[in-house]
């Protein structure tokens, strides 16, 4: 890492931001505490699985957009980090369609020697 | 910063090539990388709960779920502290940064112990890689694999966060650099948002 480059500079309008970032940080708690409830509610798995996930996604761009601070960036700069990010889920595209295969082409385990 | 700011700033320091900092682009190529290793480690676990006929769902209030409550509170809580840090760092208060930087370590320890202390107690009730005593053989395999790695990469930030702190205070690195290592702390937060519900809120004991 390069000492003498010296992209910091004093930018004092952080200081008038920590209170939009405490709240992003209070909303962050607080969809997790709803991740906590909807893991008790009585209704089935796959919808379970559907708000956990949204609720995690949400998290997710707060913390992406806020902390991260993806949101304040060059344009260009998110333009590339999206571009990659295309990328690996393409080149992640051949795992799914193999893992449908296992679970649903493959044939059906026999009885001797079946994993439980 | 606007483009017209980044271009003027790429003129003036010749270690900015394309018109943005090329190291904070290479985080972030990791961390999308990291991303996806999470991702199908966690995509791997579905299939292989969504595929077995007897699942176990161990993780009772408490002490597992009030566990969790508190580890999510304490990650998120760090990445907080690490935002203040890098706010600090950017208004050129050296100390105060790396007060926060500390904090975010201290932060990152304890969900470590109580990480650890979590997995004690599954082992002592039994829990291996290959074997438990509720059900599929493979469901200590998927939770000891996909918490480990989560617990690797918080250990790994620790580390990371106290050398760039301590050097950032002694004047080596400067303030990019605490905010390039700070994203990788944001990152571990974000990959444990979607740990708790998929490994841990799934599988509670009703």
């Amino acid at each position: 890492m390069n000492p003498t480059s010296q992209h910091a500079t004093a930018d004092p309008s952080h200081a008038d931001k920590l209170g939009k970032y405490l709240v992003v940080y209070l909303v962050i708690l607080i969809i997790a505490g709803l991740q906590f409830v909807v893991a008790y509610q009585h209704i089935d798995m796959s919808a379970m699985l559907f708000r956990m996930l949204l609720l995690a996604i949400l998290e997710a761009v707060l913390a992406v957009v806020f902390f991260m601070h993806l949101g304040g960036e060059n344009r260009t700069f998110v333009i590339w980090v999206a571009l990659i990010t295309l990328f690996v889920f393409a080149a992640m595209q051949y795992g799914w369609t193999d893992s449908n295969r296992m679970e649903r082409l493959a044939p059906p385990p026999s009885a001797a020697g079946a994993p439980q | 910063m606007s483009d017209a700011a980044v271009m003027h700033h790429a003129e003036m320091d010749r270690s900015v090539p394309f018109l943005f900092p090329a190291k904070k682009l290479a985080m972030w190529i990791f961390i999308v990388a990291d991303a996806a290793t999470f991702g199908g480690c966690l995509v791997a676990y579905g299939f292989l709960r969504n595929g077995s006929q007897n699942w176990p769902t161990p993780f009772h209030f408490y002490p597992t779920v009030v566990n969790a409550i508190v580890m999510t509170f304490i990650l998120v809580t760090s990445s907080l502290t690490m935002f203040l840090g890098v706010r600090a760092a950017k208004t050129g208060n050296r100390s105060a940064a790396f007060r926060w930087v500390l904090l975010t370590t201290l932060g990152g320890a304890i969900f470590a112990l109580l990480h650890l202390r979590e997995w004690m107690a599954l082992i002592d009730e039994g829990v291996r890689l290959y074997k438990n005593p509720w059900g599929n053989n493979l469901f200590g395999a998927a939770f000891f694999s996909i918490t480990g790695l989560h617990l690797l990469h918080v250990t790994c930030g620790i580390v990371a966060l106290l050398v760039v702190g301590m050097r950032y205070r002694a004047g080596r690195f400067n303030a990019d650099d605490l905010d390039i290592t700070g994203l990788y702390w944001h990152f571990v937060d974000l990959v444990w948002m979607f740990v708790v519900p998929l490994v841990y809120l799934l599988n509670v004991s009703k």
